[in-house]
């Protein structure tokens, strides 16, 4: 059944797939890194496997039909969640030196004076 | 199993291969290097879908400038990491195995481009280039022209209930130019060093 599937024209569902992995890594990542820049690199994975599925569905040649659910839109959208990734990254890596010249460390554990 | 499934095959055991890289290693380097692994299989798979505009700007916007802001965030935070920097033998051996096959395929790719001009170039290679490129429509799109849905919906273009479901982008491409504007400026504010 693997090998059929290995064997079988791409579809959009292997995109979908690849994009899962990297949504799940991302998330784990997050979750389980106390590291505030690895924490970021997580956050760049989930954007990465959320941007894998708009391409995926604004593909015309991965549908059967020919036709793709978001032809270009998918695209343009794909475009604007880079950009904003750029642009979180930008600040989180800001308020990051910020966080380490004040507490002398990038483990968010230590974080905990900031409240308040 | 035609060239397409080979090269999304290779390509996605990439991307998975960096991600996982990224979540296993607890050494904060190691995780930058699979991400920026990850990324650039991502970019290849982008072209494969058909998206070579979005591929391109994966690697100059994530591979080129995410990841480069991230290793500073890294340099500047690691401690120890950093201090000794001489490159060992073993590190020669491999960084010499993996450039020399590159040097060698890029050099033959380059003699081979001469001779695929000067040959006889048949009309079906040609309409295939002309089809690959999506990045004038991606480009139409953002400035609020948007000429295939204009032209294959048949709908009226000045009809203001259709016109609505026709604009481009052009709205959320200037509100994002000035959301960067902005969020330059503020980071530049919050990184700056306190004098006190």
């Amino acid at each position: 059944m693997i090998l059929a599937g290995i064997l079988s024209p791409i579809t959009v569902t292997h995109y979908l797939v690849v994009g899962i992995i990297l949504f799940v890594c991302g998330i784990v990542c997050l979750v389980v890194k106390r590291n505030i820049i690895a924490m970021l690199i997580g956050v760049e994975l989930i954007l990465n496997g959320a941007n894998i599925n708009l391409v995926a569905f604004s593909s015309p040649q991965l549908f059967a039909s020919g036709t793709a659910p978001l032809l270009l839109d998918g695209q343009v959208f794909a475009l604007f969640v880079m950009i904003l990734a750029a642009a979180e990254a930008a600040v989180a890596l800001a308020i990051a030196l910020q966080f380490y010249s004040r507490f002398g460390t990038v483990d968010v554990d230590q974080g905990g004076q900031l409240n308040g | 199993m035609d060239a397409t499934a080979i090269f999304f095959w290779l390509l996605a055991a990439l991307a998975v291969a960096g991600a996982l890289l990224v979540v296993i290693t607890p050494h904060i380097v190691h995780a930058a290097v699979g991400l920026i692994l990850a990324l650039s299989a991502v970019a290849g798979l982008f072209f494969l879908a058909g998206a070579e505009f979005l591929g391109a700007m994966q690697i100059m916007i994530y591979v080129g400038g995410t990841v480069v802001l991230l290793a500073f965030g890294v340099m500047l935070t690691a401690r120890l990491t950093f201090v000794r920097m001489r490159t060992t033998a073993d590190q020669w051996v491999i960084a010499v195995l993996l450039a020399a096959p590159l040097a060698i395929i890029l050099l033959q790719s380059a003699w081979a481009y001469g001779h695929l001009r000067s040959a006889q170039v048949s009309s079906e290679t040609r309409s295939m280039e002309a089809e690959a490129v999506s990045a004038t429509d991606l480009g139409l799109a953002l400035v609020g022209v948007r000429p295939q849905v204009d032209g294959a919906s048949g709908l009226d273009p000045r009809s203001a209930s259709n016109r609505a479901t026709m604009d481009g982008y052009i709205l959320p491409f200037e509100l994002v130019s000035v959301h960067l504007l902005v969020v330059m400026i503020g980071a530049a504010y919050l990184a700056r060093r306190r004098t006190e």
